[in-house]
């Protein structure tokens, strides 16, 4: 299925899966290109969850969540043998 | 147990690639500018920590003192913020590694000795002789001022590397220490656990109070200086 608004415009949790290849295609890899979609996903995330009337912890607390488990990928390969196991 | 210590210290890296400029910057997405004249929660409580925390510190400046406010916050702030997203599991803390604390202290010490040395020439050779000492030790003395003021940028880096390694790495070898424990003897385990509970409130305060004194070191000099 076709979407109705322009391809390029659409915001990626919008996009169908099937859809997702030739949306990536339109999207703009330039450096410029990506440090407006840092810009645009951090107003997105900070003017829906942060600069609300009563905003609370949790808009602050998704983001170190999400920082503590990039970290935490980050450094799988260090401590993965540190598992508690019976034979190391 | 011997190389696991100290991986949490290393360059993190993804796909071979050093990412340590990337989590320098993250503490400033935590900071949205204002924008407005009331603002949303988070920026309001920001915003009057900060006014709080730059009229402790700088009101016992000089105005010429006073230019140098802007940086001074941004110090604080940084190195704060930055020890404090240390305490999270699994994350990388900048200010554990000599390098870039010695790249901050080295040009910010440099900075308020050559100011002073600018602009009042005669008082800063001056503070290199403490008051009525005797003259048969000015030599020695004048030799001794100058080596402790070389030490000052030194010692600043140090204090804050030494301070974040060395909690960091009590929280590592007391946490293995207490899951080590847990199967031998459940009671030594429990109060290992109160020991690492305790260490880790500890370890939050440090975080604050390095970055303060650090600031408050280099306005001293500023001081010192103007």
């Amino acid at each position: 299925m076709a979407s109705v608004i322009p391809r390029k415009e659409e915001k990626l949790l919008d996009v169908k899966i099937g859809e997702l290849p030739s949306w990536i295609l339109t999207q703009d890899f330039t450096p410029n290109g990506i440090a407006g979609a840092f810009q645009r996903g951090y107003y997105q995330y900070y003017n829906k969850y942060v600069s609300v009337k009563k905003g609370s912890f949790t808009g602050l607390s998704t983001v170190l969540a999400a920082y503590m488990l990039f970290n935490y990928c980050c450094s799988y390969k260090e401590f993965e043998h540190e598992w508690p196991r019976k034979y190391h | 147990m011997n190389e696991n210590l100290f991986t949490p210290f290393t360059i993190p890296m993804m796909l071979g690639i050093p990412i340590t400029t990337l989590i320098i910057m993250f503490p400033t997405m935590l900071f949205p500018t204002p924008n407005q004249l009331i603002n949303n929660r988070m920026i309001t409580i920001q915003q009057w920590l900060t006014k709080l925390t730059s009229k402790q510190l700088m009101n016992t400046h000089n105005p010429k003192g006073q230019t140098w406010s802007l940086m001074f916050i941004s110090l604080f702030l940084f190195i704060t913020f930055t020890n404090l997203l240390g305490m999270l599991p699994h994350s990388f803390t900048p200010t554990a590694q000599l390098s870039m604390n010695l790249g901050m202290a080295i040009p910010l010490w440099a900075g308020t000795v050559v100011m002073g040395f600018r602009n009042k020439t005669k008082i800063s050779l001056a503070h290199l002789l403490p008051l009525g000492t005797p003259t048969f030790l000015i030599p020695m003395l004048v030799m001794i001022e100058t080596i402790s003021l070389f030490i000052q940028p030194l010692a600043l880096a140090v204090r804050l590397t030494a301070n974040i390694t060395a909690g960091h790495l009590l929280l590592h070898l007391i946490g293995s220490a207490t899951l080590a424990l847990v199967n031998i003897s459940l009671f030594t385990a429990l109060i290992t656990f109160t020991i690492l509970t305790l260490l880790t409130i500890l370890e939050f305060a440090v975080a604050l109070i390095q970055a303060y004194v650090f600031t408050l070191l280099v306005s001293l000099y500023l001081q010192d200086n103007t």
